[in-house]
């Protein structure tokens, strides 16, 4: 990365060398670490040897790469070769989500959670087709910039920061929230404290160097990232398939899957369990309607069920579970109360296991059909989502010309997608494992991983014997999906330092993520807002200086509200890409392929479509109604609030044109702007869309 | 500066080639994942079809439309000479 003698062949053999070196470095330091776990080093000093490692070296990238210019601070001074912006993509969008609950999404809702798989692909296609080439020869530093040159002057460029800012802080916050849980689990920190501690390791690359310092420090988390992933892939694919890329072979076990699936939705226990859930779910159903009467019969109930046992000298286990729930027995209608509705939510578990490899499994007919329409909203949603958020979309101006900018979209989608073949078949082996290992297994001997995480995380892994038989069914074992990444490992039989590495993984997914989006953030902030539109005489030392204050605050407003564990995750990651579909494809994709769109066009599509998607997402979101005290309204066609760029994103585009063709056409200066991006090269270009 | 006709077929080839690609897309995408239950009748390397694509095989196409449209973009610049020259 030095400054001296540049030329951009010999820059990208140096690169290739660095982080060949680097790459063969940490795998040593795997191998290190391995050895010393066989000498007895302890799990917390493993924990701690990862955490503190990785986030030091990013630190030192960071600090290698700092930067007051303006140009290395926006884009990387413009010459990362496509292959490394490849990878620094890849980590950029490969966020906590992915890496740690993808693979979770997939073993519980089976085929219908392949829509994120193939919509955070797919989008890419839209990416390269539409946006990075042509973004590329504008040239510029960031998405308002483009909205503000082809639609001439400050609203359509305020528009731009108010949607980058919003799509962004959502998905930020998602991010931060899940380095806290990475830390707090696998260093025993407190989350709030994980939380920060994550921050810093966040701050000390962007603050410094900007793009630049992520750019390199991204690249470097993606090594890590693929590699954390894979290892524990391929040994349980291994064990599982005898095939060492599992990817391709995990067919065979998916049939096992469905077999096992028929074995225990025909087993008599399993429908046993299933008929004690149900039952008490219609109680609780039942009891709700007359709380006070539910509470009071419900304590009556639970002494006369221990008084009865011990008249008729039932075996210990029975009576000793009757007297713990007389015991735990809630000691206010409110809590019994709290304590019924969840009861009510067992009717889910009380249903047969869902068919893995069967797409859009519902009821009836018309269930299914609503279902298969969500999943295509969620594809929809996610692709056009990918193609318009705007941290990604900024990747496109840090290579050196148009040609790498295409290339470099290639390499993105090839490095996202080693990862993304691979989640559903990580939840396919892991299916197998679960339904084949555990299940059947004696309450007494419960497979070693089971038994760890019972004991480490109620909340990942609970199992109860409903039915007193000694043995695991299906229907007992409560299971949230982040373990499915998380106990991998163990569940592959790995030593402890292979879960250590998972855990560096998705700190590093997290941390890359979150990186780059409060890049976008402050950009759009010091950038856009205060250069753009109120500082333009600002020098670059002071745009930068600007710009790393800002980081800084909205760093902290992130962090603070990530600590208050805002929700569902999941369901804020999908809304920050129905916001950006909606605000900004129809703009920036009609703004190169039809000259004839216009300011007022784009002005009123972006806002109409903004409006109409956070409209539908506040009136039929459970938790923003609450928030905002709007009146809940029936889903559209059944399309579930996540996906309100359905509707966002079509709007926003009908709009846009209908307002242009209705206001006068754009002057000759926007035209020839057209012109100057569609093509690579033209003989009037000017030196200013080359790298500055 | 005025375009010539030139430019105006390179254009117009673009076009042309993103809108094929878009198609292909369009059908690994969305035809595919509404027949997916369909397809699923069928078996492919000991997958149900519909599965298959929509965790492996849609991908790939994916991948390949990027690259392909990369290659040709690229080729396409320098035989209408709107390309960025030679690489630095």
């Amino acid at each position: 990365m030095s400054e001296v003698a540049f030329s951009q062949r010999s820059f990208n053999t140096q690169l290739k060398r660095y982080y060949s070196v680097y790459t063969g470095g940490f795998i040593g330091f795997v191998i290190l670490l391995a050895i010393a776990e066989q000498m007895g080093l302890s799990r917390a000093y493993i924990g701690y040897a990862f955490l503190f490692a990785t986030i030091g070296l990013y630190a030192m990238i960071g600090i290698m790469s700092r930067t007051v210019e303006v140009a290395e601070y926006y884009v990387a001074g413009r010459r990362v070769p496509a292959f490394f912006n490849g990878m620094a993509t890849g980590a950029d969008w490969m966020s906590a989500a992915s890496f740690i609950g993808m693979a979770g999404t997939l073993y519980i809702s089976g085929f219908d959670g392949l829509a994120f798989v193939m919509g955070w692909t797919g989008g890419y296609v839209l990416v390269a087709l539409f946006l990075a080439p042509y973004l590329r020869k504008f040239g510029q530093f960031t998405i308002p910039d483009f909205l503000g040159a082809r639609y001439g002057g400050n609203i359509a460029r305020t528009i731009g920061i108010v949607g980058a800012i919003i799509a962004s802080f959502v998905y930020v916050v998602a991010q931060i929230y899940g380095v806290g849980i990475i830390t707090s689990k696998f260093t025993g920190l407190a989350f709030g404290t994980g939380v920060f501690v994550g921050l810093a390791g966040i701050l000390v690359c962007s603050f410094l160097g900007g793009m630049r310092a992520v750019t390199w420090t991204q690249v470097a988390q993606y090594v890590i990232l693929i590699i954390a992933y894979l290892t524990p892939v391929v040994w349980l694919g291994v064990k599982h398939t005898g095939i060492p890329i599992p990817q391709f072979a995990y067919g065979q076990t998916l049939q096992k899957v469905t077999e096992l699936e028929k074995k225990i939705t025909a087993d008599p226990k399993e429908q046993e369990v299933r008929g004690i859930l149900k039952a008490r779910a219609d109680a609780a159903t039942a009891a709700l309607k007359d709380p006070d009467k539910g509470f009071a019969q419900g304590r009556t109930d639970a002494e006369k069920r221990l008084a009865d046992l011990k008249a008729s000298g039932a075996p210990e286990p029975k009576i000793s579970a009757a007297q713990k729930a007389l015991t735990e027995y809630p000691t206010d209608v409110e809590a019994w109360k709290a304590a019924a509705t969840k009861d009510k939510g067992l009717a889910a578990r009380a249903a047969p296991p869902r068919p893995h490899a069967t797409p859009f499994p519902g009821k009836d007919e018309a269930a299914q059909d609503i279902a298969r329409r969500n999943f295509l909203g969620i594809v929809f949603c996610m692709m056009f989502g990918t193609a318009a958020l705007p941290h990604i979309l900024m990747r496109y101006y840090t290579t050196p010309n148009v040609r790498e900018a295409r290339k470099s979209v290639f390499w993105s989608l090839f490095f996202i997608f080693l990862l993304y073949f691979t989640a559903p078949c990580l939840a396919v082996l892991a299916k197998f494992d679960v339904y084949s290992n555990l299940v059947g297994s004696s309450f007494a001997e419960l497979p070693a991983w089971a038994a760890a995480w019972r004991v480490v995380d109620p909340t990942l892994l609970s199992i109860v014997d409903l039915n007193a038989d000694g043995i695991v069914q299906l229907a007992e074992i409560v299971l949230g999906g982040d373990i499915i990444v998380l106990a991998t490992p163990e569940i592959a039989g790995l030593p402890y330092v292979v879960s250590g590495l998972v855990a560096a993984g998705g700190l590093a997914a997290a941390l890359s993520t979150a990186d780059g989006l409060l890049l976008t953030i402050a950009n759009a902030l010091s950038h856009d807002l205060y250069y753009k539109m109120i500082d333009p005489s600002a020098s670059t030392k002071r745009r930068v200086s600007v710009s790393k204050a800002l980081l800084l605050v909205v760093a902290l407003i992130a962090a603070t509200t990530a600590a208050q564990k805002p929700g569902s995750i999941l369901f804020l990651v999908g809304a920050a890409f129905s916001i950006a579909a909606s605000t900004f494809f129809s703009a920036l994709v009609l703004g190169v392929f039809w000259k004839r769109a216009n300011k007022w066009g784009a002005i009123a599509g972006m806002i109409g479509g903004l409006g109409l998607c956070l409209y539908y997402m506040i009136h039929t979101y459970p938790q923003f109604i609450i928030w905002f005290g709007t009146t809940k309204m029936d889903l559209w066609w059944g399309i579930q609030p996540i996906s309100a760029a359905v509707f966002g994103a079509p709007f926003g585009m009908l709009v846009l044109i209908i307002v242009s063709l209705l206001t006068p056409a754009p002057d000759k200066q926007v035209q020839e702007f057209v012109e100057h991006v569609r093509y690579p090269y033209l003989a009037g270009d000017t030196v200013e869309t080359m790298a500055r | 500066m005025e375009l010539s006709a030139k430019h105006h077929e390179y254009w117009r080839r673009n076009l042309v080639i993103t809108a094929v690609l878009m198609v292909i897309w369009f059908v690994v995408t969305f035809v595919e994942g509404w027949y997916a239950r369909e397809l699923n009748n069928f078996s492919f390397l000991g997958f149900p079809l519909g599965f298959y694509m929509s965790a492996q095989g849609s991908l790939i196409v994916y991948v390949v439309i990027i690259w392909f449209y990369a290659r040709y973009m690229n080729k396409l610049d320098i035989e209408y000479s709107v390309d960025e020259g030679e690489e630095k």
